[in-house]
C-alpha cells in the first residue's frame, strides 16, 4: 500500500510536468502561429487591395520572394535593411516592458546619427578605433537622451508617453535640418545640404565575403544583450512587474521612475547607436537623407516581436525582406514605392486585431485538450 | 514686394491671417478627436485620417470639379477610416492607442500610394470670403480672405459643447465616456456608442484633410500633413474636452505655425526649420505644464485610456 502510493508520487508528477510542457509548448506555438497567421492574412489583403489596381497578385508575391531571398543580392540587401530594424525596435520594446509605448524611434535614430556625425567630424584625426568609439558613444547617449526625455515626461509630469514621443520625432528632424543647413553645414555641399564627411577611413566596413556591414551583427548582440537584461536578471524582473501591475509595483516598493528611466535610455539607445550606424556605415555625413522611416518600421517590428528582444531579429529579416522586395515589385509590376509601407501598415493592423484571438482557440490551451 | 516698411507693418495681421488658415485642420481634428475621446477612446490613427482625406478629397474635386464634393468624400473616408479603427479597439484586449499608431502609418502609406497620379493634375479649390473689401493692399488682401471651411469649424465649437451638455445623444456620449458600466447598466450600447463616436471623429478628420489640399498648401503632396494630426490629438488635452476651448485652442497653433512662414515672406530666414517646429515645441511644452502625474485632468472623461 505505502509502496504504491511511494511509486504513485512520481508517476503522477511526471505527468504534472509533462503536462506543463505541453502547456507550455503550445502557448509558445500560439505566440508563434497566431502573428504568422495575421501575416498570412495581410498578405491575402495585400493581393486583394493591389488585384484592384489590376496587378496579378501571385506575380507579386512571386517578385516579393524573389526581391528578398531569390538571390544572394536580395538576401545581403534584406539583412542590410534588417539591421537598423532589429535596434529601432528595441525602442519600443525595451520601454513596453514597463508598459510603455514608446514611438520615438524616427527621432532617436536621427539624432543619434546627428551626434554621431558630428563626433565624426570632430575626430577626423584620431584613430579609426577612437574615432568609431566615440562615434557610438555620442549616438547612444544622444539617443538615449532623446527618449528618456520622455519618459521623464512620463513619469514626473503624467505627460502621454507616445504623443511626446512622436513630438519629439518631428523636433528631432528640424534639428537636424537647421544643423546641417546653417552651423553644421558643409560649404562645398550645393545641391543638398549636408555635414562635413566623417572621412571614409573611419566608416565601418563591411562583413568579409558580403555586402552587408557590420550594424546587422552589433544588431543581433544588442539584441541578445536586451533579451539577458529582460529575461535573466533582476532588474529586467522588476521592469516586467511594473509593466504588467503597476499597482504592485507600487507596493512591493520598486524603483518605477528608474526602471522607466533605463529601459527608455536603453530602447533610444539602440535607435541611437542605429542612427550612428547609418552615419558610419552608410551616409558618411549627415544629411536630411537620415530621415530613413526606420524608426516608424521599428514600431512594427517592436509589436510583431511582441515586444521579445529575440524575436525581433527574425522579425526585424522579415520586415526587411518586405523593404528590399520594394523595388523589383515598382520595376516589373508598376506599383508605387508607397506600395510595401500599405502592407506594413495592413500587417500592423492585422497584428493588433489578431490580439483578441489568443486564448480563444482550444488547442493552445494543451490542458483542456489533455484532459 | 514694395519694400520691407509695409512688411513689418503688416507681419501681426498676416500672422492672424495664417494662423486662421493654418489652424483650420487643427480645429477639425480636435473637434473631432473631442467626440471620440468623449466617449472614452483615442484615436492616434486622425493623423493617417487626416492625409487620406487630403488625398481623397483633392482627387474628387479633381475628377467631379466640385470641392465640397471633395470636401464630403473627404468626410466619408474618414468615417471609414473611423470605422476601421472603432471596429477593431472593440476586440477584447486591443489596445486603442497601437491601433491608433497602426492606422496612422497604414492612413499615411496608403494616401501615398493612392495619390501617386494626383501630383501633377491642379483640382479646383475651396472658396473663400473676403473680408478686406475696405483696404486695397494685397497683403491685408491676403491675410483677411478666409476660408469658409474655418467658419463652418468655428460655428461648429459652440455647438458640439451644446451639444454635449444639453442633447440626449450628448449625454449618452458622455456617461460611455465616464464610465462604461453605467452606461451598460442604463442600457446603452458601450461599443455601438464608441464605434459611432470614432466615426464621427473621423469624419470631422477627413474635412480637416480636405482643407490642406484643397484651400492650403492647396496641392496634394506626400509630404501634405507632417504631424498636424497628432498636435492636434494632444491638443484636445490641453483645451480639457472642451470643444470652444479647441477652437481658441487652435488658433493659438495655427499662429505658432504661421509663424515660420510669416517671418519668412517678410525677409527672416534664420531658425527656419525651428520655427517649423514650433508647434511641436508649443504641444509639448503645453503638455508639460498642463498635465500631472498626481491627479487626473480636470475635464477628462473617465474612461480614457490616456488619462488612466
Amino acid at each position: 500500500m505505502v509502496e504504491e502510493t511511494a511509486a504513485a508520487i512520481p508517476a503522477q508528477r511526471g505527468g504534472i510536468v509533462r503536462r506543463l510542457h505541453t502547456i507550455a509548448a503550445r502557448t509558445a506555438a500560439e505566440a508563434v502561429l497566431v502573428p504568422l497567421g495575421a501575416l498570412v492574412v495581410s498578405l491575402l489583403l495585400f493581393g486583394l487591395f493591389i488585384a484592384f489596381a489590376g496587378v496579378n497578385p501571385l506575380a507579386a508575391y512571386g517578385y516579393m520572394a524573389k526581391g528578398s531571398v531569390g538571390s544572394w543580392f536580395s538576401v545581403q540587401n534584406t539583412l542590410t535593411r534588417a539591421a537598423p530594424l532589429i535596434l529601432t525596435g528595441l525602442c519600443t520594446a525595451l520601454p513596453a516592458q514597463v508598459g510603455l509605448m514608446i514611438i520615438g524611434g524616427e527621432g532617436a535614430f536621427v539624432i543619434g546619427g546627428l551626434f554621431a556625425a558630428m563626433a565624426g567630424v570632430a575626430l577626423l584625426d584620431a584613430s579609426p578605433l577612437v574615432a568609431f568609439l566615440a562615434m557610438a558613444a555620442a549616438g547612444i547617449a544622444a539617443g538615449g537622451t532623446w527618449v528618456a526625455f520622455a519618459g521623464a515626461l512620463r513619469h514626473w509630469r503624467g505627460v502621454n508617453e507616445t504623443i511626446s514621443s512622436l513630438l519629439l520625432n518631428y523636433i528631432a528632424i528640424a534639428i537636424l535640418n537647421q544643423l546641417v543647413e546653417g552651423p553644421f553645414r558643409d560649404p562645398r555641399s550645393l545641391n543638398k545640404p549636408s555635414s562635413p564627411s566623417i572621412g571614409y577611413d573611419h566608416m565601418i566596413g563591411t562583413i568579409p565575403g558580403t555586402e552587408i556591414h557590420w550594424g546587422l551583427v552589433i544588431g543581433i548582440v544588442v539584441c541578445v544583450l536586451a533579451y539577458v537584461l529582460i529575461r535573466h536578471t533582476t532588474i529586467g524582473f522588476a521592469a516586467r512587474v511594473t509593466g504588467g501591475n503597476l499597482r504592485a509595483a507600487r507596493m512591493v516598493g520598486l524603483p518605477i521612475g528608474k526602471l522607466v528611466m533605463l529601459t527608455c535610455f536603453l530602447g533610444g539607445a539602440a535607435a541611437g547607436l542605429a542612427g550612428m550606424i547609418e552615419i558610419a556605415a552608410v551616409q558618411e555625413r549627415a544629411s536630411a537623407d537620415l530621415v530613413t522611416g526606420y524608426g516608424y518600421t521599428g514600431i512594427l517590428v517592436a509589436f510583431l516581436a511582441r515586444h521579445n528582444p529575440l524575436a525581433l531579429i527574425p522579425v526585424a529579416v522579415l520586415l526587411g525582406g518586405i523593404g528590399a522586395s520594394g523595388g523589383l515589385l515598382q520595376r516589373h509590376l508598376g506599383l508605387p514605392d508607397a506600395a510595401t509601407v500599405v502592407l506594413q501598415g495592413i500587417i500592423f493592423v492585422a497584428i493588433l486585431a489578431s490580439e483578441a484571438v489568443y486564448g480563444r482557440i482550444p488547442w493552445f490551451k494543451g490542458a483542456e485538450a489533455s484532459a | 514686394m514694395t519694400g520691407g516698411a509695409i512688411g513689418w507693418w503688416i507681419v501681426p495681421l498676416a500672422v492672424l491671417g495664417s494662423a486662421v488658415r493654418v489652424s483650420t485642420p487643427f480645429l477639425f481634428v480636435s473637434l473631432g478627436e473631442c467626440i471620440t475621446e468623449k466617449s472614452g477612446r483615442i484615436n492616434l490613427g486622425l493623423e493617417g485620417t487626416l492625409v487620406m482625406g487630403a488625398m481623397s478629397g483633392y482627387a474628387v474635386s479633381y475628377l467631379s470639379g466640385s470641392p465640397w464634393l471633395g470636401v464630403l468624400m473627404a468626410g466619408a473616408v474618414g468615417v471609414v477610416m473611423g470605422l476601421l479603427h472603432g471596429t477593431i479597439c472593440s476586440l477584447q484586449r486591443v489596445n486603442d492607442i497601437a491601433v491608433g499608431i497602426a492606422l496612422m502609418l497604414f492612413g499615411v502609406g496608403l494616401a501615398d500610394y493612392l495619390g501617386k497620379p494626383l501630383i501633377q493634375p491642379a483640382a479646383p479649390q475651396l472658396p473663400s470670403i473676403n473680408f478686406a473689401w475696405w483696404s486695397s493692399s494685397p497683403e491685408v488682401q491676403n491675410a483677411l480672405k478666409i476660408n469658409e471651411l474655418f467658419l463652418i469649424g468655428m460655428a461648429l465649437a459652440p455647438l458640439l459643447l451644446w451639444a454635449f451638455r444639453a442633447t440626449r445623444w450628448g449625454l449618452v456620449l458622455c456617461i460611455v465616456g465616464e464610465s462604461a458600466d453605467a452606461a451598460r447598466a442604463l442600457g446603452y450600447p458601450v461599443i455601438a456608442v464608441r464605434i459611432l463616436a470614432t466615426c464621427a471623429g473621423g469624419f470631422l478628420a477627413g474635412i480637416g484633410g480636405s482643407f490642406l489640399s484643397l484651400y492650403y498648401p492647396g496641392a496634394w503632396s506626400e509630404r501634405i500633413s507632417s504631424g498636424q494630426g497628432i498636435t492636434a490629438v494632444a491638443l484636445v488635452i490641453f483645451a480639457r474636452w472642451n470643444p470652444k476651448l479647441c477652437f481658441y485652442a487652435a488658433l493659438l497653433f495655427g499662429g505658432a505655425g504661421a509663424l515660420g512662414p510669416t517671418l519668412q515672406s517678410v525677409g527672416v530666414h534664420g531658425g527656419y526649420y525651428l520655427l517649423n517646429a514650433a508647434p511641436y515645441i508649443l504641444t509639448l511644452l503645453i503638455m508639460i505644464i498642463t498635465c500631472s502625474p498626481k491627479r487626473t485632468l480636470v475635464g477628462a472623461p473617465a474612461e480614457l485610456s490616456i488619462t488612466k
